[in-house]
């Protein structure tokens, strides 16, 4: 009984209290939309992974550090609109004319000090906070999209359109990212929107299509997909309904993994001085650096915190990837 | 496996050529071309304008252009360096690469090295606050954002606040060098040099008596060591340019000692996961069922096997030791290619930065492929058609 599908009941037996109560809960269930049944089918699931997540401290501690720092970019707007003075705490056009000389050490009026400029770096903190996680979704998903969509390609079809992406892939790898971008943002003129796209291009075709295409190849040859082929499924078909939706774990682990990557490449080029940001982390740095403060260790404040939270950021994408990676990959799980 | 070797050979070279094409498409699509740098200038005219173009070649089509870069690449001709005009592009790497290769082998072998011996142990010693410990240490180092780090780096080593033991950047101490006899190239050469003998001469050393007993391989190593040791010694003592070398590597350890605090947490994370998938084995159980002792198995039995994804992480490293460098460079004011091609994209340097371009590439298909034999080598499982 239990194995049968939940919403074709066969009924059999009538009379007995107990079958009654579960042929009533069987209608009910047959009454619902099949979109809801989904949901809780969906739910039933995410709740098991979270249970094997949750049994990773290490995992916890990333979503934790994630967390704080969401709630470190919400609060900016509202301490904009209803503590901070905008003129003054501005991150990009402020000016703090009742301290001096600038940059001044941490204080009551300014928790973290302020920049060689008169600007508050608590305020100019929580701005790039935003920033960056705007920057990682972006390219995150354009990474996912593309790598999901051209690794269940060209495992689906194989031959020459596998090769042409293949071989392009390689190209992409055989360059470090950084030096392709390097290259690129300061040939052409890039926003951090556009490094976002540029990002999740070069990271999509590059390593993550040839993971999720080694991971596609193992699905291309499960039985359902024939089944799908046999039943009269489309190509298209096979690959988005049966190929794509079985990749995606594996995607969304290469996510956290982009986030990491493309929130150092954009504080490196913008420590750099490569990028046209208003204000983000790297900048930060970087406005230390070409006013000279760089080296000159007793302002710490310009550098000391915008480097922990890159580095505590980009490590917290890291930490829920890898133990989401044990989620997904069962040999790395405890015996 | 010899026309396996061919076959990759092969296929390289076709995406080399293929890359060489999108670099040079990249700089193509750059938005205006050198003639146009001058035209704030009112002294300059029309005519001249258009003569400069036609020097430069800019008056051809593309595809004719890249046809002569291609030609003179293969006669090492990479073309004259805007910003260090009049020096060819292929002097300014050949003068810049001994000190990144220097810097980065260095950085590279001891990393790995530790890397591998940390991650080795971690693996062994599942669960408890050491896994959680290293772990969240190894991934923030593994994310560090590499130029705060070596400014924190610079901070506790180099500045008067922490201990101010070592230099706070550049390479050389410029007030020793002034009347040195020889340039520094002339020292880093046989520095270089130096140090892969002796880091050759090691590593066949340990290969060549590792079949041999206890008593004898311990001796005849011993012996090794102090042999190439005591030979270098004596080589740099008699130079007479031993002093300017050990201002050199004075200048070396604290990005070496960055560049390694770097890099060892991706090979320590590595070799941990590879060991985690090793030690399910079924050959790892029949060892413990022989009672054989806990870290024979570990060192002879797991690590031995999983050295092989560590091993091909290696070789990309090595390639990839000129960019990785980019940033340390930088920080460090290391006047090596990273620092080059840095200077060179900020300044829109085309001649130079494609020239580190094909290196840089070159290098990369190389180690491609010697990952590839390698890889064939160390796992007879493999098995080419």
């Amino acid at each position: 009984m239990e194995t049968q599908d939940s919403r074709n009941p066969v009924v059999s037996v009538q009379g007995e209290a107990g079958v009654g109560a579960l042929d009533e809960e069987r209608r009910k269930l047959h009454q619902q939309p099949l979109w809801r049944v989904r949901i809780q089918l969906a739910l039933k699931a995410l709740y098991a992974n979270w249970k094997l997540f949750a049994e990773n401290k290490i995992g916890l501690l990333g979503l934790a550090i994630i967390i704080f720092f969401a709630l470190f970019a919400l609060a900016h707007p509202i301490m904009m609109t209803y503590v901070w003075e905008t003129s003054v705490y501005h991150p990009i056009r402020g000016f703090d004319g009742m301290v001096a000389p600038h940059p001044s050490p941490p204080s009551e009026r300014h928790w973290l000090g302020t920049d060689p400029m008169g600007r508050d770096i608590l305020s100019q903190l929580m701005y790039s906070t935003r920033a960056a996680f705007i920057l990682g979704a972006v390219a995150a998903l354009v990474t996912v999209f593309f790598g999901t969509t051209i690794g269940a390609i060209s495992a689906y079809f194989g031959g020459w359109v596998d090769t042409i992406f293949m071989r392009f892939a390689d190209i992409i790898i055989t360059l470090p990212t950084i030096v392709l971008l390097i290259v690129l943002s300061a040939l052409f003129d890039m926003n951090l929107f556009s490094l976002a796209i540029v990002l999740g291009i070069v990271f999509g075709f590059g390593a993550t299509t040839i993971v999720l295409k080694s991971q596609a190849l193992t699905i291309t040859v499960r039985t359902y997909v024939d089944a799908a082929r046999v039943a009269g499924g489309s190509r298209w078909h096979i690959i988005f309904r049966h190929i794509v939706p079985n990749l995606l774990p594996l995607s969304f682990l290469y996510m956290m993994f982009t986030v990491t990557d493309a929130i150092f490449t954009e504080s490196v080029l913008s420590f750099f001085g490569l990028i046209d940001v208003g204000m983000s982390w790297g900048l930060m740095i970087n406005t230390a650096s070409v006013t000279g403060y760089l080296l000159n260790f007793e302002t710490w404040w310009l550098m000391f915190p915008t480097g922990l939270s890159i580095t505590l950021l980009c490590a917290a994408f890291y930490l829920v990837g890898r133990a989401l990676d044990e989620v997904i990959n069962p040999r790395l799980r405890k015996r | 496996m010899l026309s396996y070797i061919i076959k990759r050979v092969f296929q390289i070279a076709i995406t080399f050529f293929l890359f060489l094409c999108l670099s040079y498409l990249l700089m193509e699509a750059m938005p205006g071309d050198f003639g146009q740098v001058f035209l704030d200038d009112p002294s300059l005219t029309a005519e001249q304008r258009e003569a400069l173009r036609a020097g430069l070649g800019l008056d051809r089509p593309p595809h004719e252009r890249f046809l002569i870069y291609l030609g003179n690449l293969a006669t090492g001709d990479m073309g004259i360096s805007f910003t260090y005009y009049p020096q060819p592009v292929s002097d300014i790497l050949l003068e810049r690469a001994p000190r990144t290769i220097m810097l980065f082998l260095t950085a590279t072998i001891v990393s790995f090295y530790v890397g591998f011996f940390a991650g080795k142990i971690l693996a062994w010693r599942r669960g408890g606050a050491t896994e959680y410990v290293t772990t969240v240490g190894g991934v923030m180092m593994y994310t560090v954002f590499t130029p705060w780090f070596a400014l924190l780096m610079m901070w506790l080593f180099a500045s008067n606040q922490g201990f101010d033991l070592l230099p706070l950047g550049k390479f050389i101490r410029p007030e020793l060098w002034r009347d040195a006899p020889v340039t520094t190239n002339e020292v880093f050469n046989p520095m270089l040099l130096t140090m892969i003998i002796v880091s050759a001469g090691l590593f066949a050393l340990i290969v060549g008596t590792r079949r041999l007993a206890i008593q004898q391989r311990n001796f005849i190593r011993l012996g090794g060591v102090t042999v190439l040791l005591a030979g270098a010694a004596v080589y740099w003592l008699t130079s007479g340019i031993g002093f300017y070398a050990l201002d050199i590597a004075y200048h070396l350890i604290l990005p070496i000692m960055t560049l390694t605090l770097i890099n060892f947490a991706g090979t320590m994370l590595l070799t941990r996961n590879s060991m985690l998938e090793t030690l399910r084995e079924d050959y790892i159980a029949t060892a413990r069922a022989k009672g054989l002792p806990d870290n024979v198995i570990r060192d002879k039995h797991a690590a031995r096997n999983a050295l092989l994804p560590v091993v091909t992480s290696f070789v990309f490293s090595l390639a990839f030791a000129f960019s990785g460098g980019i940033i340390t460079e930088n920080v460090f004011s290391w006047p090596g290619m990273g620092a080059a091609f840095l200077e060179a994209a900020q300044t829109q340097d085309v001649p130079l930065v494609m020239g580190t371009l094909v290196i840089i590439g070159l290098l990369a298909m190389l180690a491609h492929l010697a990952a590839d034999i390698l890889y064939a080598f160390l796992d007879p499982r493999i098995r080419y058609a």
